[in-house]
């Protein structure tokens, strides 16, 4: 912005078009239309305190700590002015406490006044050393108070969700909480109750009976995924979190920025530590990805990686049948051995899962490549099928922000969300959605039912059973016009799930809405690892960078950049995840080398089990117990995500790298093991260490050209009509259930969404199944019971969480889009016992 | 003023000529005391001209501020692509004020032909009457009535056959002071939490459900109809020249006759003295509120001070809601300012820091003060955190609650110093 010219008088600036002239504190400045005084000082470099404000939220001017003296056209305003709720104006004259006496006054008398009711307790304080309260009172308080009367108190701490503590007398009533629930997150659960000094936040549970009914406005608990981001943006210590609080001091923390390791969302974060122990996690500040939030699962799912059971030695099965430890030098040399043989025999498959940083997942396909000289390697620990794949190496691979990223769905007249539930499966992909929805963007989904997602975007829903999503789409030219003009408009999106994997066709469906319509299409997967194991080549048909590996002339390419001989490299697709396993089962490969897969995930995790039984040798490379590793013949630990450096690509193509935020733990990252492993087996893959790896994968993304194939939609399938007596099921992941990075964290748990099986008033009534009562789906495999809850789901389906508790596939070995059938009860007389 | 003054009745009974009639909030009564005859002069005249008429009477809000209603009237948008709204703050709460609800007990139809005027005139097809919670009497009273005028077609759709349609909904509040600042009474309206709300934008650009809105008095409102009737001259020949019309002044306290007295604006408070009777009992004067407790204090010393909107201003006051409160001598004015910074405290919304943290702590200390436990210093004390409310608060509340304060201790300071003798410390070797 422009600045003060040193002699205004002589050459006054140019105010551009959208911008006015003011003055503050006598300094000449230009600033935008519609810009708050309190931002506009600040760049100035005056910084005027305040509580409310909050650049992400509406101006509340509540707290009157930012008050400052204005004149409009040479007459002062009467009273001082809340500079946080008042905007700029030509000629207008504005002085702070740095050259006003009476915003001076007035900052000084408004900060004893909020000091009065406030406990002088910040020796045990959580935020005690990086308080704004604290701080600022330093800065513009008096140094002593002339209250002398009675302090407001209140019984502390109010319980207000299993992670949030609430110490109303330490609160200043800003509202930045409520405000950021109400606005950002869109789970008004908490809101002010009473009035006057005895005005607090509270929920429906906290508040006095009397006054519960007038003055709650929904009746439920503070259940919100992004309520850990009340107590980041507490200007006090009134919101805590029963994980942090009296656990630290701000000034023991040593402070390290890093990203999430759970969506792919790739948010950025800041971890603190003390001694070797990380104690808590903040949003970092990224305006491009995730401003200054971050979801509940980002900020307090990191314990996984002190669970007791943590494996922190390689494991060797012995010939007693037990998994012993071992040193690094006889794990490597047992599984080097068996995997020589196996690659000189029937052959190695690699499973890598969707939790690796970009430098792992191209180090895990130059293993397959290049050590087990194999395509046999496949990132999708979860259900997939040759469709995606063909999806994913076309319009996949290689965008970048460029082509679909949270600025263009910010700015998007609408986005189609496709199988693919933002707030579960990318929590802050929700958040621009909703910030989106509130500036006037249409959001729409193909799903099943009214989600929390739907709500709160004020999207609209095209309902469809499951597995009728393409049918779905491919209706919409001619079924609902008016969206499908809308997505013909520029800069419409579709955004599709990881679930589209599971109905055949959807790519298709989606490929051909694209075409017809213009509307740009981005892929958001679950999980961080999984656009970075694509890019890197962790798949059965892509090289790193995306060229098919059935291009002779990438493969040469890629030969000649890893000093490999001529025709090394497998010309033949390999088998994806789903193939893989069967091969193992069926004794066509040797050996497995799994990397943080859970059979679990998978779509038929009993076949996952087999196979794992079955194959002759199983390399695991993991971090805690696992039905991987209690099937492995060598464990190799792994060191979590804050152990090592890396890069998570997100779901945009942007690159999101972190440092190791814990230093010589001794944990190895998988890029160093398989490097050290490939070394046994006589190969080099120049991947010891993270930064290694990326230059490696650098330069092999930019050498080996890539052809873009388009793809092909398949024509739209007909679609079967449900068998009499099933109803078809649907099923995702909440975004906090059984997930393996979320133990140790009873406090995260307690916020997870209840378990139910939804269904609509006519199914339940036909089946006899009662709201809040138990329901049961069943299958052959087994059955499912959960309450049941009534929703807006289309006739003859029902919807369950795919992992809380009870894994779907585990327990009745369909997921979305399968048959089930529905019973009430707990399912005890259908005979199963 | 001279005019007012020579007048020989100071009384002028406009807006409570039909009080004392049987029955009064009839719809029979009223029609037959010429009421309803302005809706059907002004469904005949453009929208635009009623708001010229109101303008040229000079009728100014009746709620305290003393807004021009025709110039408020003028900021609702002329075209009508949103719905517009009336509502009409009946939530009177000022300490002291009790004229809107006797309004409304016993001249209900004048509130709603002012009404069907004021919506015709500013394109508002629904009104809303938001009444304070705790006068169920009068809410049904007001229902009452409300039922009656569209039984007898004054209400619903193409009243009178003019082709405007106009709907009346009658809302209790809850009983919150706070309520009665009209930001806050639109978001209590539309089922939130009572509590002030930012401005820009103002209701005249998003009021009621963000639509154009323009909240009135019921007083203001109730006055439109004679108005109408009478013409913008009639109506200025009371009161004076910035402050013209009659006006319902609120008298209670010490005197003989306590009551509604509606006189010309400019009136002052020998005059409304005469009319109530005298001090009770003979016991001299001693302080008086102009216009309820949020209005600074007045003495004997003010007894000739005209009662318009710039004479109370002009003697270090304001005019409020003409809600006169006398008190005689009897009466220790730190006791009285005690038990109003209480009713601030208790009606603080909570909002904004300066009043939610002031009353609580003011009220304290004036607790302390009268119980005789405070200093000398507790008097500076207070008035300055009075200056650091004054103005710094988010709404009037704020700025009413000290009044009292500055006022008392400006007229009155040997009272509250007298309260603190007793506590003058002597600190042991002090005269070294």
């Amino acid at each position: 912005m422009t600045l003060a010219h040193d002699k205004p008088t002589e050459t006054q600036p140019e105010v551009p078009e959208g911008h006015v002239r003011l003055t503050i504190d006598g300094q000449e400045v230009i600033a935008p239309k519609g810009e708050l005084l309190i931002r506009t000082a600040e760049r100035l470099g005056t910084i005027i305190p305040r509580f409310c404000d909050h650049p992400l939220l509406d101006p509340a001017g509540a707290c009157r700590q930012c008050l400052v003296e204005v004149s409009m056209g040479g007459r002062p305003m009467p009273k001082p002015q809340a500079s946080c709720t008042m905007t700029v104006a030509d000629g207008m004259e504005v002085k702070t406490q740095l050259t006003s006496p009476v915003a001076d006054k007035a900052q000084k008398g408004v900060m004893e006044l909020l000091l009065i009711n406030h406990p002088l307790d910040c020796p045990i304080c959580d935020k005690g050393g990086e308080c704004p309260l604290q701080n600022q009172a330093m800065a513009h308080g008096r140094a002593d108070s002339r209250f002398v009367d009675r302090k407001r108190t209140f019984p502390k701490p109010l319980r207000i969700s299993s992670q949030i503590l609430l110490d109303r007398e330490r609160c200043v009533l800003c509202q930045r909480c409520t405000r950021f629930s109400q606005q950002i997150a869109g789970d008004p659960f908490i809101d002010l109750l009473e009035r006057g000094a005895q005005q607090q936040i509270g929920t429906s549970e906290t508040a006095d009976l009397e006054a519960a009914a007038s003055t709650t406005p929904s009746g439920e608990p503070f259940q919100s995924y992004f309520s850990g981001n009340t107590i980041q943006i507490c200007p006090v210590g009134a919101l805590t979190s029963a994980q942090y609080r009296f656990r630290s001091r701000p000034f023991d923390l040593v402070s390290t920025p890093s990203v999430c390791e759970h969506c792919s969302s790739g948010c950025a974060e800041r971890t603190d530590f003390r001694r070797g122990r990380i104690m808590r996690k903040l949003a970092g500040d990224d305006p491009d990805v995730n401003e200054e939030w971050i979801c509940d699962k980002g900020r307090f799912a990191f314990r996984y990686a002190t669970a007791p059971d943590r494996i922190r030695k390689p494991l060797v099965r012995g010939e007693d049948g037990q998994l012993r430890e071992s040193s690094w030098t006889e794990a490597m040399q047992v599984a080097a051995d068996a995997l020589v043989k196996a690659r000189d025999g029937k052959g190695i498959g690699v499973l890598t899962g969707g939790r690796l940083t970009v430098e792992d997942a191209y180090a895990y396909q130059k293993f397959a490549r290049v050590a087990a000289r194999t395509n046999d390697i496949d990132f999708r620990a979860r259900a997939h099928s040759a469709e995606e794949l063909r999806f994913l190496a076309s319009s996949v691979v290689g965008t970048t922000p460029e082509h679909v990223s949270f600025s263009t769905l910010e700015k998007a007249p609408i986005v189609l969300c496709v199988a693919f539930e933002p707030e579960d499966e990318a929590p802050i992909v929700f958040l621009r959605l909703r910030k989106a929805s509130r500036k006037g963007t249409r959001v729409a989904y193909v799903g099943q039912w009214t989600t929390s997602s739907v709500r709160k975007t004020s999207g609209e829903l095209l309902a469809c059973a499951p597995g009728a999503e393409a049918a779905a789409l491919d209706g919409i030219p001619e079924h609902a016009k008016d969206l499908h003009e809308a997505l013909s408009a520029e800069g419409a999106v579709i955004l599709v799930g990881e679930r589209a994997a599971e109905v055949p066709g959807l790519f298709s469906a989606v490929q051909r809405l694209a075409d017809g319509t213009g509307a740009r299409v981005a892929w958001i997967p679950r999980r961080a690892g999984e656009r970075g194991a694509l890019d890197a080549g962790a798949v059965p048909t892509l090289l790193p960078g995306g060229a098919p590996v059935t291009d002779a002339q990438a493969r040469a390419a890629l030969e000649q950049l890893w000093r490999l001989p001529e025709g090394t490299l497998p010309a033949e697709p390999g088998r994806d995840t789903a193939g893989i396993l069967a091969a193992a089962a069926a004794g066509e490969l040797d050996a497995l080398v799994v990397g943080g897969v859970d059979p679990d995930d998978l779509p038929d995790p009993q076949a996952a089990r087999a196979a794992l039984d079955t194959v002759g040798f199983v390399v695991s490379l993991e971090m805690r117990p696992s039905a991987v590793t209690e099937r492995a013949d060598v464990v190799l630990p792994i060191a979590p995500t804050a152990e090592k450096a890396g890069t998570f690509r997100n779901w945009e193509g942007r690159d999101r790298p972190f440092d190791v935020t814990l230093q010589n733990t001794g944990a190895l990252p998988d890029c160093r093991v398989l490097d050290t492993l490939a070394v046994e087996m006589d190969v080099d893959l120049f991947t010891q260490t993270p930064k290694a790896a990326w230059a490696d994968f650098d330069r092999a993304a930019g050498a080996v050209p890539r052809t873009v194939e388009a793809f092909q939609a398949e024509p739209a399938a007909a679609q079967e009509e449900s068998t009499n007596g099933h109803v078809k099921l649907s099923t995702w992941r909440q975004l906090i259930d059984n997930g393996s990075l979320q133990v140790e964290e009873p406090h995260l748990a307690g916020t997870a969404r209840p378990a139910v099986i939804r269904l609509n008033a006519a199914t339940a009534e036909r089946h006899g199944v009662v709201a809040g009562e138990l329901a049961t789906v069943r299958t052959e495999r087994g059955a499912l019971t959960l309450p049941a809850e009534i929703a807006d789901l289309p006739d003859g389906v029902v919807w369950v969480p795919s992992r809380s508790p009870v894994g779907v596939y585990e327990a009745l070995g369909v997921g979305h889009g399968g048959a089930v059938q529905l019973s009430a009860g707990s399912g005890e007389t259908g005979g199963a016992a | 003023m001279a005019d007012t003054a020579s007048k020989t009745d100071p009384l002028t009974p406009v807006l409570t000529k039909r009080w004392l009639s049987p029955d009064s909030w009839r719809l029979s009564t009223y029609e037959q005391l010429e009421g309803y005859t302005a809706i059907r002069k002004a469904l005949r005249m453009t929208p635009e001209a009623l708001v010229e008429l109101v303008k040229e009477a000079g009728l100014r809000g009746r709620g305290g501020a003393g807004f021009p209603a025709g110039v408020k009237w003028s900021f609702m948008p002329p075209n009508e692509d949103k719905p517009h709204y009336l509502v009409i703050n009946a939530d009177e709460g000022e300490p002291g004020t009790c004229k809107d609800v006797p309004l409304m007990m016993a001249d209900p139809h004048s509130l709603i032909e002012g009404c069907i005027i004021a919506s015709y005139a500013m394109r508002a097809h629904h009104c809303f009457i938001y009444v304070r919670g705790e006068v169920l009497h009068c809410i049904r009273r007001l229902n009452n009535a409300v039922r009656e005028a569209y039984a007898a077609g004054y209400l619903g759709r193409n009243i009178l056959d003019s082709g405007f349609d106009l709907d009346i909904t009658v809302h209790a509040g809850a009983g919150a002071y706070i309520c009665g600042e009209e930001t806050a009474l639109l978001d209590s309206l539309e089922g939130r939490r009572g509590q002030p709300r930012l401005k820009p934008p103002f209701p005249a650009a998003a009021g009621l459900y963000a639509k154009p809105t323009t909240v009135n008095n019921v007083e203001t409102i109730a006055t439109v109809p004679y108005i109408v009737n009478g013409g913008a001259d009639w109506f200025r020949q009371m009161g004076t020249e910035k402050s013209p019309g009659p006006k319902i002044y609120s008298i209670s306290g010490h005197v003989e006759r306590p009551g509604q007295y509606e006189a010309p604006l400019g009136t002052t408070l020998r005059q409304l003295l005469e009319m109530a009777g005298g001090m009770k009992d003979g016991i001299p004067l001693k302080f008086w509120t102009p216009g309820g407790s949020s209005t600074p204090m007045f003495t004997a010393e003010h007894l000739d001070v005209p009662l318009d909107f710039e004479g109370a201003a002009e003697a270090g006051s304001m005019l409020g809601t003409t809600a006169v409160m006398v008190f005689n001598e009897t009466v220790s004015v730190p006791w009285a300012v005690m038990k109003w910074a209480k009713f601030y405290e208790h009606e603080s919304c909570g909002k904004c820091t300066p009043c939610r943290e002031g009353t609580y702590w003011l009220s304290q200390v004036l607790e302390r003060l009268v119980e005789g436990r405070g200093t000398e210093e507790d008097i500076d004390t207070m008035l300055d955190v009075c200056d650091n409310i004054l103005g710094r608060s988010f709404c009037a509340l704020g700025d009413g609650a000290v009044s009292p304060i500055q006022s008392g201790i400006k007229y009155f300071r040997d009272e509250f110093l007298a309260l603190c003798e007793s506590n003058k410390r002597e600190l042991v070797g002090a005269s070294a």
